[in-house]
């Protein structure tokens, strides 16, 4: 049986443990390759028909993903009993800090925190892999400038940067 | 807890005070939050305004800085490792005090509020603050949403080869060449590859092909023994000159090519 474009492009998203980009998709195909805007209709038929089901396919920064609706968390997460999905209070300051204003150094999320950053938490954001070393600064000590990565935008659904909560100016408390 | 159970050292004007100054504001509940909690010496202070319900521009500098100095005593008193930021706080909020406290003459009329920078950084700080509870709110992975990933059943995986650097090689033939040496009477006798052997095949090849890739020289399945082998007739041909090496890059690929085609 012949297999459309429509149910390989399915397959492969399906069998992906990581998000697949246009550019992976498209290759998928030897000759009479889609293209991108083919892709893009065949995958919003795609999620058409995943209309009554409980997942569908996204686009995150590193491309396209199936994944499950919102809304399933409640019963998905008594599956796993870590409860690894909370993070402190300190490193999500230290991480919307990175994110808003990189590319920072340590010294300037110590600035804006008023306290000394916990090399714990720069361990563990580039462990994850949602930060990484971009350069160095050229002032004295050559300081690490940190910057966050597609993985980052992946964890969090996003496609850019310029997806995250707008910043609002504090002008009172 | 109640907050009469701790014993003050505070001192205000070369006295010191066990009592609590009646008009020192501590919320009842103070003690009963972790004062672990606070993200640093801007978060206590915060914390310390709001409890208060007042214009941020308009700080009372006073009763803050006392409060805040008190906080810092029950934190030592409860034992909590204070971070050196805390004090550093505390003495600038002390000198904001004292700064106030000295009366501006006419001309100075213009000079800056002293409470103006560290309204800035409040602002500043709880704009970031307001920010890491929004992107707490974003559906994340494995929290809000799981990724979906199918099983293929059936799938024939065409395995690719390992590529092995130059530096790994080298560091696997140090090694065998040193238990070789130990064992060298034992394994001339053995050896069922010879180097000369190997570098005939690799001139062969290359009579054929004129590059050849470093890594396709090797065939895996002969072990390391065959590697060895391999490895040392490549060695051998560029000592005797019979081959060049060349790598257009650190770290790109090395190819050998025959000195006899080139020509």
């Amino acid at each position: 049986m012949n297999k459309t474009i429509k149910q390989i492009i399915e397959s492969a998203l399906f069998s992906s443990n990581e998000p697949l980009s246009m550019q992976q998709l498209i290759s998928l195909f030897d000759s009479e390759r889609p293209t991108k805007n083919q892709i893009k209709d065949l995958i919003e038929e795609l999620n058409q028909d995943y209309s009554d089901r409980s997942f569908e396919i996204i686009n995150v920064a590193s491309g396209y993903r199936v994944q499950v609706k919102e809304g399933y968390e409640e019963w998905i997460s008594k599956l796993s009993a870590q409860s690894s999905n909370r993070y402190s209070k300190a490193f999500l300051e230290t991480l919307v800090i990175i994110a808003y204003r990189q590319p920072v150094t340590r010294g300037d999320i110590e600035e804006i925190r008023g306290i000394t950053v916990n090399p714990n938490i720069i361990r563990n954001l580039i462990e994850h892999e949602w930060i990484k070393v971009v350069g160095h600064k050229e002032s004295p000590g050559k300081p690490e400038l940190l910057a966050t990565t597609k993985k980052f935008l992946d964890y969090f659904n996003l496609k850019s940067l310029s997806e995250l909560p707008e910043v609002k100016e504090v002008e009172n408390l | 807890m109640n907050i009469q159970d701790y014993e003050f050292k505070a001192k205000l004007q070369g006295k010191s005070i066990t009592d609590i100054p009646e008009d020192l504001f501590i919320p009842p509940d103070a003690l009963t939050i972790i004062l672990e909690e606070f993200e640093g010496p801007l978060d206590l202070l915060l914390y310390l305004i709001k409890k208060q319900n007042i214009d941020i521009v308009d700080i009372p500098i006073f009763p803050i800085t006392e409060q805040y100095i008190e906080y810092i005593n029950m934190m030592e008193k409860m034992q909590f490792e204070l971070a050196s930021d805390y004090l550093v706080m505390a003495s600038t909020l002390t000198e904001i005090k004292s700064r106030m406290l000295i009366p501006t003459d006419d001309e100075d009329e213009e000079e800056d509020d002293p409470r103006a920078d560290l309204i800035k950084r409040l602002l500043e700080y709880q704009k970031y603050k307001n920010l890491s509870e929004e992107i707490d709110e974003i559906p994340r992975v494995n929290r809000d949403t799981y990724i979906v990933s199918g099983i293929m059943t059936h799938f024939k995986h065409t395995q690719k080869m390992p590529t092995i650097e130059i530096e790994e090689l080298e560091k696997a033939f140090q090694e065998v060449l040193k238990r070789a040496e130990i064992f060298a009477s034992h394994n001339i006798e053995t050896e069922q590859l010879s180097v000369r052997e190997r570098m005939s095949m690799i001139l062969d090849t290359l009579n054929s092909k004129d590059m050849l890739s470093f890594i396709d020289c090797f065939n895996f399945r002969e072990g390391r023994m065959g590697v060895i082998v391999t490895f040392l007739a490549i060695l051998e041909l560029v000592k005797e000159s019979l081959i060049d090496i060349i790598q257009n890059d650190n770290f790109s690929m090395i190819y050998l090519q025959s000195k006899t085609t080139k020509e």
